[in-house]
């Protein structure tokens, strides 16, 4: 396979939610697309398409990125996980904080969230606070978010 | 999508340089699809370079891969140990999504003059490894910039891999200052070290690349005496050469490039102290 890339569709094999998916997609499509068009997971959104907002956020490999950066091609053979994989439980956390309002950051603050809470050594080196800066959102202070994040963290993700 | 960097190589090689490398895409992604299609540009998947993803601490030098992410160097404790500065760089570099897809080596093929992870590692002195059809070259990080977005890098050549000595340093300082503290493009960028090699002083965003401020590296070497930010003014003139743009002004970076100087080295340097008439 060393062909290289141009516009026009591939086939693409990866790991979703625990689930081997495979997609033919238009060689341009970035994750993001490929998830809420393709494949029908609309719980991630599309905020700024330039890697700054965050709600795009889903898991690959293991940590946080942004699916508007990620090409589809890129996707392949990676574990990829949505906020449709996540449980309602660890949402809780953030709902009794107020961590939520409009919702638009919300999917994407979830994926943070939980990440932190399954890599709790990150907490050593980091604060909440930055760990949590690649999610922007314009309705709570934040305060809700961090709060959140620390019961998430303190009870493991169940609220 | 290409595994191994001889097969990287000859696709290059046979594009004769119109494809584009892409590795953590943070850079090229952003306003993509427009891009792809209206330049119909071919793009050379880095990501399955394996052999390249991984960095090591060798005798004399931390090697890091054309693929290593800044998050692989925030997670790495003997790099906050030994070169804090290459983490204060990645942590500032954007948030964690993008820390853990983008590259050090993507950072110096970007060629940007605001680009943090270059700022930290030319005043680490790093050494850059090109590969390409020819064989392998390196090049000194300080040397490899020959203006805006301009490099002494061929278009068949990909960044492999990126030395950085190991020394003992007396004094490292990274500083950025920014619209805010996270997800900011910087206004001004210095980061500064003290080694048995001397004095390293480079600035981002001052200048059509980063640069090393030699007029200033000399000022401390011969230890110049300073009593306030204004001593550094004639070295700064002489160094670099901000621009007016949407981020801020020429005025305003050159006073609080001289404020940052003073500041961080008035803590180390005893010949760099506060006059009566300083500010």
């Amino acid at each position: 396979m060393t062909m290289p890339l141009e516009p026009g569709q591939i086939e693409v094999a990866f790991t979703l939610n625990g689930r081997e998916v495979v997609v033919v997609v238009d060689a341009a499509a970035r994750l993001l697309d490929t998830l809420r068009y393709q494949l029908g997971l609309t719980g991630t959104k599309e905020g700024c398409g330039e890697g700054e907002c965050g709600a795009c956020t889903v898991c690959m490999n293991g940590n946080p990125v942004n699916s508007c950066l990620v090409p589809i091609f890129q996707a392949r053979g990676c574990k990829v996980e949505t906020v449709e994989s996540v449980e309602n439980e660890a949402v809780f956390a953030l709902l009794g904080s107020g961590g939520t309002q409009c919702g638009a950051c919300t999917p994407g603050v979830v994926m943070t969230v939980l990440w932190i809470v399954k890599n709790r050594d990150v907490l050593e080196t980091h604060s909440v606070r930055e760990l949590m800066a690649g999610n922007l959102c314009r309705c709570t202070d934040y305060d809700g978010i961090i709060n959140g994040v620390d019961r998430a963290a303190a009870t493991g993700g169940a609220g | 999508m290409p595994t191994t960097l001889g097969e990287a190589l000859s696709v290059l090689e046979e594009l004769k340089g119109d494809a584009v490398p892409i590795a953590g895409g943070t850079d090229l992604m952003v306003s993509w699809p427009e891009r792809f299609i209206e330049h119909e540009r071919t793009y050379l998947d880095l990501s399955g370079l394996d052999e390249l993803r991984a960095h090591r601490w060798t005798e004399d030098a931390l090697e890091i891969g054309a693929l290593t992410t800044f998050w692989d160097i925030v997670r790495d404790p003997q790099a906050a140990r030994e070169m804090p500065i290459l983490v204060d760089a990645a942590r500032t570099v954007g948030a964690v999504q993008i820390q853990s897809r983008g590259t050090w080596a993507g950072n110096i093929a970007n060629a940007s003059p605001a680009a943090d992870g270059v700022l930290s590692m030319m005043a680490l002195d790093a050494v850059v490894e090109l590969a390409g059809a020819e064989g392998v070259e390196e090049v000194h990080l300080d040397e490899l910039y020959l203006g805006y977005k301009q490099m002494r890098k061929r278009a068949d050549q990909l960044i492999t891999r990126v030395r950085i000595p190991r020394r003992t340093l007396e004094f490292q300082s990274f500083v950025k200052v920014g619209s805010r503290r996270a997800q900011a493009i910087t206004k001004i960028g210095l980061a500064i070290t003290r080694s048995d090699a001397g004095w390293r002083v480079v600035a981002s965003s001052m200048a059509p690349t980063v640069k090393r401020c030699c007029a200033i590296e000399r000022m401390l070497d011969d230890r110049v005496p300073v009593d306030g930010p204004g001593g550094f003014a004639a070295a700064i003139g002489s160094d670099v050469s901000p621009i007016d743009d949407i981020r801020t002004t020429a005025v305003y970076r050159e006073s609080v490039m001289a404020r940052v100087l003073f500041h961080e080295l008035a803590r180390v340097c005893p010949w760099i102290c506060a006059g009566g008439d300083s500010v």
